[in-house]
C-alpha cells in the first residue's frame, strides 16, 4: 500500500507554516489579498530570495510575519521609509510593502507621498478595510463618511482619502483599486507591479467582518462580497479625482495609472553623472524581471 | 568578543590635516568608518553634516537620501542596515525626539546604526542656535520599555571624527544603535581635525553569518552573546518584528519570552561595560576634589581646574568619552577618596543625578547647572570647587 502524500497548497512555499494558523478573524480578506500575492510570485516564478516583506502595525501588518521571505514588521506608519532604507541599501531586491490603509495612509501618510513622490521603485499594497481593526474598529483616514466606527460612534462626518488619487497626484506611477473579491485582478496587478520599476500602490478593499461590518450592521463575510459584487464597477484608466468612496455606495475599480518615470536611483545616478562626471561612482543596480 | 577587524576602504578616507567644524567631522568620521548611507532631515545645528556627507559620498560610492522627516530618516536607516550598509543620520534636540520610537526598534530588531546628536538648547524649539547638553537623559532613555544603547560625547572636531569611527565600530560589535552626543559648540567650532591614512584606521565589520540557510536563527545568541547578522537579498529569508520575539524572529507575547528578550538587550552591553566604557582622568590619585565633565563642558572645565590647583586646592579630572553605559564603578571608586566630586553640565541636572547615585553617599556631589544658550563662566565652576573643597 503506499501511502497518501498530503496535497500541498501550492502558496505554502511562500508562507511560514510553522506561524500558520494565522490570526485573523473569520471573513477577513487580509489572507485573500495574501493569497493573491503568493500566486502572483508563483506565476511570475519569481526569485524569492530577491524579494523583502515590509509592513507596520496593524492586521494587515501582520503579513510580514507570515510570508518566508525576508520579512520585517516595522513600527505604525514607518513600513515605507523603511522599505526606502531597504531599497536602497539592496537596490537588487524588490521590495513590497503590505500594510493597512490605517499604517499607509494614516500616520504614514506623508511617508506614502514622499515616497510615491521620488518615484522610489516599491510596490506598496494597502489593505483597506476602512477602519483601524486590530484596536478596535475606530474611525480611519478612509472611512466612508456616515459609516459608525467605535470613535465615530453617531457615525463618521470627516471626509475620507480617496487613496489613489492621492497616489497619483503625489506621483506614483502604477495605481490600481480592487476588492477581496477581485482575487485574480488582484494577482494581475501584484504581477504588473513585480515586473515594472518604480513606485506602485495598489488599493484592495476588503471585509473587516469582527468590527466594521459588525458595528455598521452588514452582515458576514459573503454579505460583503456579495457588496463588492453588486457595487464594483470596473473603469480601466478613470480619472482618480472620481474615485471616491461614500458609505456603501459604488466602487470604481482597475488600473488607473501606468506609465513610465525614472526612479529615485535612475535619477540620481543620470543626474550625479552628468553633474560629476567620471568622478561619479555610480550606486547599485535595480532589478528588472 | 568575536570581531572581525578590517582596514577603512581608502575611498572614503580623506588623509591629511584639515581645518574643520565638529558638523563636518562627524561626516568625516563615518565616511571613514565606511558608512555608505544617509538619511538625512535638516535641522539646526546639525545640518552641515548632511550636507558634507551629500556632497561627499557621490564620488565615494553610496546613498544619501533626504527624508520627508526624522520618523523617516531613522526608520530608512533601519532598513537600510538590514539591506547590507553601514547606515548614519544626525539631528539635534526635536528630531532626536521624532526619532525615539525607532530608535526602540533598532534596539529591539539589534540593528547596528549611528545617529549623531548636535545638541541645541531645549525644550522645544528652544535655542536652535545656541548649545546644549540637555539631551544626555534622553539618550539614555528615550524610546519606551527597557533597552540599552551607548552613547559618546567628543570634545573636539578632532573627537567628532574619531568617535564617529568609534560609534560605527561599537554598533557592528555589539549590533546596537550608537549615540555621538555632541553639541552646537563642538559642532560648529573649527579645528584641525588630522584624518590618518585608511590603514591605519581599524574599522569593525558586520557579524556576518554563513552557516548553513535553514539552519540560521536571527536571535540566537553566539558564544559571545551577540547573535549572527544577515542581509536580506543573501537567500535566508529571515523575520524580525518589533514584537516580543523568541530566537527565530517569532513574535511570542508572554512574560516568559520578554524576559529572555529584553535581559538580552540589557545584558549584551552591560556585560560588556568594561570594554566600551572610555574616560580621561586626570591628577585624581590624591584629589580633593575632581571635576567630572563632558563634551565642551570638560574643555570650559580646564580653566577652572588650573585656577583651583593655583589656589592650592588638589583637583582632579575626570572627562567621560563613553556616557553611557556609565562609569558607575569608576565613579564610587573616587566618592570613597575624594571630598566632593563637581558636576558642571549645560542642563538642569541629567549626568548629575547619575554621578550622585553611583557616589553612594561616600562623597558630596555639586551640580553646576547651566542652563544653555553658552558654556559655564569657569569662574562659577571654580567656585563651586572651592565651596567643596572646605
Amino acid at each position: 500500500m503506499t501511502k497518501k502524500q498530503p496535497i500541498k497548497n501550492p502558496v505554502e512555499k511562500i508562507l511560514r507554516m510553522d506561524r500558520i494558523p494565522h490570526i485573523w478573524c473569520s471573513g477577513c480578506g487580509i489572507g485573500t489579498v495574501v493569497t493573491s500575492f503568493a500566486e502572483a510570485l508563483r506565476k511570475e516564478n519569481a526569485d524569492l530570495d530577491n524579494i523583502a516583506v515590509v509592513s507596520g502595525i496593524g492586521c494587515t501588518g501582520r503579513v510580514a510575519g507570515y510570508t518566508k521571505l525576508d520579512s520585517f514588521h516595522t513600527t505604525h506608519g514607518r513600513a515605507v521609509p523603511f522599505a526606502t532604507g531597504l531599497k536602497l541599501a539592496n537596490p537588487k531586491t524588490k521590495v513590497v510593502v503590505f500594510s493597512g490603509d490605517g499604517d499607509i495612509s494614516g500616520i504614514g501618510g506623508n511617508h506614502l507621498i514622499h515616497a510615491a513622490r521620488r518615484n522610489m521603485d516599491m510596490m506598496v499594497i494597502c489593505v483597506n478595510n476602512f477602519n483601524y481593526a486590530m484596536t478596535g474598529g475606530q474611525v480611519a483616514a478612509t472611512t466612508p463618511l456616515d459609516a459608525n466606527a467605535s470613535t465615530a460612534p453617531f457615525g463618521n462626518f470627516e471626509y475620507p482619502f480617496n487613496l489613489p488619487y492621492l497616489v497619483e497626484a503625489a506621483g506614483g506611477t502604477y495605481v490600481a483599486r480592487w476588492t477581496a473579491l477581485h482575487l485574480r485582478r488582484v494577482t494581475k496587478s501584484i504581477q504588473e507591479a513585480l515586473n515594472r520599476r518604480g513606485f506602485s500602490f495598489i488599493e484592495v478593499i476588503t471585509p473587516c467582518v469582527t468590527l466594521y461590518a459588525r458595528r455598521n450592521r452588514l452582515g458576514d463575510g459573503l454579505n460583503l462580497l456579495k457588496y463588492y459584487y453588486d457595487k464594483s464597477e470596473i473603469q480601466h484608466n478613470a480619472d482618480t479625482k472620481d474615485l471616491n468612496i461614500s458609505y456603501q455606495g459604488k466602487l470604481i475599480v482597475g488600473k488607473f495609472v501606468d506609465k513610465e518615470k525614472p526612479t529615485f536611483l535612475d535619477a540620481m545616478n543620470q543626474h550625479l553623472a552628468k553633474k560629476l562626471g567620471d568622478k561619479y561612482q555610480p550606486y547599485g543596480e535595480e532589478k528588472n524581471d | 568578543m568575536k570581531v572581525k577587524k578590517s582596514k577603512a576602504d581608502p575611498k572614503g578616507v580623506l588623509t591629511g590635516a584639515h581645518f574643520l567644524d565638529g558638523d563636518y567631522a562627524l561626516a568625516e568620521g563615518a565616511l571613514a568608518a565606511g558608512c555608505r548611507f544617509f538619511g538625512g532631515y535638516p535641522i539646526t545645528p546639525s545640518t552641515e553634516t548632511a550636507e558634507r556627507f551629500s556632497a561627499r559620498i557621490p564620488t565615494v560610492g553610496g546613498v544619501f537620501i533626504q527624508m520627508e522627516d526624522e520618523l523617516g530618516s531613522i526608520a530608512s536607516l533601519i532598513g537600510a542596515s538590514w539591506g547590507g550598509l553601514k547606515a548614519m543620520t544626525v539631528t539635534s534636540g526635536p528630531g532626536f525626539s521624532l526619532m525615539q520610537e525607532n530608535i526602540g526598534l533598532a534596539c529591539m530588531m539589534e540593528t547596528p546604526l549611528v545617529i549623531a546628536n548636535v545638541q541645541r538648547g531645549g525644550p522645544s524649539t528652544g535655542l536652535p542656535t545656541l548649545t546644549g547638553q540637555q539631551d544626555m537623559m534622553q539618550a539614555r532613555w528615550g524610546s519606551h520599555g527597557d533597552y540599552r544603547i551607548i552613547a559618546l560625547s567628543p570634545d573636539s572636531p578632532q573627537e567628532c571624527f574619531n568617535l564617529t569611527i568609534e560609534a560605527f565600530n561599537l554598533s557592528e560589535t555589539y549590533r546596537v544603535p550608537v549615540f555621538v552626543m555632541t553639541d552646537e559648540c563642538v559642532g560648529h567650532m573649527h579645528e584641525k581635525v588630522v584624518i590618518p591614512p585608511a590603514e591605519e584606521i581599524e574599522v569593525v565589520e558586520r557579524k556576518w553569518y554563513t552557516g548553513p540557510k535553514d539552519k540560521y536563527l536571527p536571535y540566537k545568541s553566539d558564544k559571545d552573546g551577540i547573535p549572527f547578522m544577515v542581509k536580506t537579498g543573501d537567500g535566508y529569508r529571515f523575520h524580525t518584528t518589533g514584537l516580543t520575539h523568541d530566537e527565530r524572529g517569532y513574535p511570542v507575547i508572554d512574560a516568559q519570552c520578554q524576559k529572555v528578550n529584553v535581559q538580552h538587550l540589557i545584558d549584551k552591553i552591560e556585560n560588556n561595560e568594561d570594554k566600551i566604557i572610555q574616560f580621561e582622568e586626570d591628577q585624581t590619585d590624591d584629589a580633593e576634589v575632581v571635576v567630572l565633565s563632558y563634551g565642551i563642558t570638560s574643555r570650559v572645565a580646564v580653566k577652572a581646574v588650573q585656577k583651583a590647583r593655583k589656589a592650592g586646592i588638589k583637583t582632579g579630572t575626570i572627562r567621560l568619552i563613553t556616557v553611557w553605559p556609565f562609569p558607575e564603578k569608576k565613579i564610587e571608586k573616587i566618592a570613597k577618596k575624594a571630598k566632593a566630586i563637581v558636576v558642571p553640565e549645560i542642563n538642569a541636572g541629567q549626568v548629575f543625578y547619575e554621578v550622585d547615585r553611583c557616589s553612594r553617599n561616600k562623597c558630596s556631589v555639586v551640580h553646576v547647572p547651566h542652563l544653555g544658550g553658552w558654556v559655564h563662566d569657569p569662574d562659577d565652576i571654580f567656585k563651586a570647587i572651592k565651596e567643596a573643597a572646605k
